[in-house]
C-alpha cells in the first residue's frame, strides 16, 4: 500500500513588505517517516511551519496537512499536529503537572483520561520524577522534554519540532533525539524535525529536505542527495559535507 | 466556546495568586479603610440636629471626608486596576515564547483574549464588592445607619456600573498588549491614555467651551451663551470615560443631586425654596439619568473590543 501523503506543499509562498521569506515551496511528507527539515537561520523554516499550522497566511500557494487546507481549517490541523515551538517557554509558576493540565483543557481532554495520559507522558519523557517541581527552575533540557510531552499529551500524528535540541548539551540532544526516533517507531508519528545538529538527524531522518533562502535546494534521502553531488553513496560522505556543499553553491 | 473555559480558569487563578493582585487587594482595603473612617466621622457630625435624614446608607460612599469619597476615588484610580491587570495580557505571554504554543492548540484565537478578559473582569468584581462590603459593613457598626431597600438596589447598579467601568480600562489595557510588542510600552500608553482621558480632557473642555462661547461674568450674562457654553463643555467632556462615570454614578448614590444646578442662576430666595422642598429622584428616575452613560460606557467597551480582535486576528503570531 502506497504511504499517505501527510505534507503536501505547492507553490507555498509568505512575502513581508521587503523580502520573502519562503519562496515557492514544494515538498511532501508521507505518513511515519522522520524528514529532516535543514537550512541555515533565517531560510523560512519557522515561517513554513507557521504556515501548515494556520498561524500566519500564505501569500501564495497552497499547503495541506493530512489533505486539510490549514487555513481553513484550522482547528481540525491543530487537533492532530503537535507543535513544538523553537525555544518554547512555559508559565514559570505552573509545575510539569500543571502545565501539561492545562494543555489537556485546552484540548478538551476529560479529567480523568487527562490525568493518566499525563502520567504516561512525565514517564515517556523521563521526568516523572519532577512532575511537581515549578517550571522555572527546570535545566534547558529538562524544558525542552516537558515541550515534548505537552506536545505528546494530544497524542498527535504529526508533529512539528522546531529546533528541539538547540542549546541542549550533546548529552541531552543525544537522548531527546532517541525520543524521537523511538516515538516515531513505536507510535507510528510522523515528524518533521528541524535542526543543526546534522549527525544525530542524519542518524534517525528517512529523508531530508535542504531549504536555503526560502527555497527547497533538495530533498531526499541523505543517501540520494550523495549521489546526487558527490556521485557516491552515503558511506562516504556525512549529512554535513553534503550540506555544506549545497550551501556554498547557492 | 472552544478553548474559553480552560483560559478563563487559568488566568484567574493566576490573578488570585499572583503578586500583583496582593498588592492591589492591600491598596484596596487599606483605601476603604480610610474612607469609611472619614465618611463615618462626618456623617455624624453633618447629621447631628437633622431631624429625618434620606438615604444616610448612601452618604458613606458620597460623602466626602477629609480627602475624598469612594465614588471619586473609583472614578480617578479604578483605571488603574483595569489596567495593571491588563497591560501585559497577550505581551506577555509573547515575551515568554507562551502565545505561539498556546495559540497552536486546537482554540480559537478570540477565546485567548475573551477568557483573558472575563477572568479580570470577574477579579474586578470581586475586588469592587468587596471594597463597597467593607465600607458598609463599617458604615453599620461606626455609624449605626442600616440601608432600606431602596439604598441596597441603588448600591448593587452603582457596583454594576463601577465594574463596567473598570473593566473598559481592561480591555483598553489589552488592547495595548496586543498592539504593542514590549510589555514597559503597552504600560506606558495605557497610563498615559489614562492621564489624558481622565484629567486633560475635562481641563481641554473648558477652554474649549469659553473660547468659543465665553461667558464674561456670571451676572447678566447672555442665557443663551451659558448654555452653549455648557452644552460645549459637557460634549466634550463626553470623550472622558471618566466623566462619563461620574455622571453615571452621580445620581445613583446621591439621590439629591441637582443635575442641573451647577448652570442655573438663582436669585437668593430661589434659592432658598428650592432647598426647602428638596426631594430625593426615584430609583426609575434615577436610572433614566443614568442610561445614556451607561449606554456609552458600554459602547467604548465594545469599540475597544472590536479593534483589539481585528488586530489580534491578521497579526502574525511568530514567536
Amino acid at each position: 500500500m502506497e504511504p499517505q501523503t501527510i505534507i503536501q506543499t505547492t507553490g507555498l509562498t509568505k512575502r513581508y513588505d521587503h523580502q520573502t521569506a519562503v519562496d515557492h515551496l514544494d515538498f511532501q511528507v508521507v505518513e511515519g517517516e522522520i524528514f529532516g527539515f535543514l537550512g541555515p537561520n533565517g531560510a523560512g523554516k519557522t515561517t513554513t511551519l507557521l504556515m501548515l499550522l494556520g498561524l500566519s497566511r500564505p501569500t501564495e500557494g497552497t499547503a495541506t496537512v493530512c489533505g486539510l487546507d490549514p487555513e481553513r481549517k484550522a482547528m481540525e490541523v491543530k487537533k492532530i499536529v503537535g507543535y513544538l515551538p523553537e525555544n518554547v517557554g512555559f508559565y514559570g509558576d505552573m509545575d510539569a503537572v500543571q502545565s501539561l493540565r492545562y494543555i489537556a483543557e485546552l484540548n478538551r481532554i476529560p479529567g480523568s483520561e487527562a490525568e493518566d495520559r499525563i502520567h504516561e507522558v512525565l514517564k515517556l519523557v523521563g521526568l516523572a520524577e519532577n512532575g511537581v517541581k515549578k517550571v522555572s527552575a527546570f535545566s534547558r533540557g529538562m524544558k525542552q522534554r516537558l515541550g515534548v510531552a505537552e506536545v505528546l499529551l494530544k497524542q498527535p500524528k504529526v508533529m512539528f519540532l522546531d529546533e528541539p535540541t538547540l542549546g541542549l548539551d550533546p548529552d541531552g540532544a543525544v537522548r531527546l533525539i532517541e525520543l524521537i526516533q523511538s516515538l516515531n517507531q513505536e507510535r507510528g508519528i510522523t515528524v518533521l524535525l528541524s535542526s543543526h545538529h546534522l549527525q544525530q538527524v542524519q542518524k534517525i531522518s528517512h529523508r531530508v529536505g535542504i531549504m536555503i533562502k526560502g527555497r527547497m535546494v533538495a530533498a531526499g534521502s541523505v543517501e540520494a542527495l550523495a549521489r546526487e553531488k558527490f556521485g557516491v553513496g552515503e558511506e562516504r560522505f556525512t549529512l554535513e559535507e553534503i550540506y555544506m556543499k549545497y550551501f556554498q553553491e547557492v | 466556546m472552544s478553548g474559553l473555559g480552560a483560559v478563563y480558569r487559568k488566568e484567574l487563578s493566576d490573578n488570585f495568586s499572583s503578586f500583583r493582585f496582593v498588592i492591589l487587594f492591600a491598596l484596596i482595603a487599606m483605601v476603604s479603610f480610610i474612607i469609611s473612617y472619614m465618611a463615618g466621622v462626618s456623617l455624624k457630625e453633618n447629621l447631628e440636629g437633622v431631624a429625618k435624614p434620606k438615604f444616610v446608607f448612601l452618604m458613606l460612599f458620597s460623602m466626602k471626608g477629609a480627602l475624598f469619597s469612594l465614588v471619586e476615588f473609583v472614578a480617578v484610580f479604578g483605571p488603574l486596576i483595569g489596567l495593571v491587570l491588563g497591560f501585559d495580557a497577550i505581551n506577555g505571554e509573547r515575551a515568554h515564547g507562551t502565545l505561539v504554543k498556546l495559540l497552536s492548540q486546537p482554540i480559537y484565537r478570540d477565546a485567548v483574549i475573551n477568557g483573558k478578559f472575563l477572568a479580570g473582569a470577574t477579579t474586578i468584581a470581586v475586588l469592587v464588592l468587596s471594597v463597597v462590603m467593607v465600607i458598609s459593613g463599617f458604615g453599620l457598626t461606626l455609624v449605626g445607619v442600616v440601608p432600606g431597600v431602596e439604598e441596597v438596589l441603588r448600591l448593587a447598579i452603582y457596583v454594576g456600573i463601577s465594574i463596567f467601568y473598570i473593566s473598559f480600562w481592561l480591555g483598553l489595557a489589552i488592547l495595548f498588549s496586543i498592539a504593542f510588542r514590549s510589555v514597559a510600552t503597552s504600560f506606558l500608553a495605557s497610563v498615559a491614555l489614562w492621564i489624558f482621558l481622565s484629567f486633560f480632557v475635562s481641563l481641554g473642555a473648558s477652554v474649549v467651551a469659553n473660547s468659543v462661547a465665553p461667558v464674561e461674568k456670571r451676572e447678566g450674562a447672555d442665557p443663551e451663551t451659558v448654555v452653549a457654553n455648557a452644552q460645549i463643555k459637557e460634549g466634550v467632556s463626553l470623550l472622558s470615560p471618566m466623566f462619563i462615570y461620574s455622571n453615571a454614578t452621580a445620581t445613583i448614590v446621591d439621590p439629591m443631586r441637582k443635575t442641573t444646578r451647577s448652570f442655573v442662576l438663582m436669585g437668593p430666595m430661589e434659592q432658598i425654596s428650592s432647598s426647602r422642598f428638596q426631594n430625593p429622584l426615584s430609583l426609575g428616575q434615577s436610572l433614566v439619568v443614568v442610561y445614556p452613560h451607561l449606554a456609552a460606557l458600554i459602547a467604548l467597551s465594545l469599540i475597544c473590543f472590536a479593534v483589539s480582535y481585528s488586530i489580534f486576528m491578521m497579526q502574525e503570531i511568530r514567536t
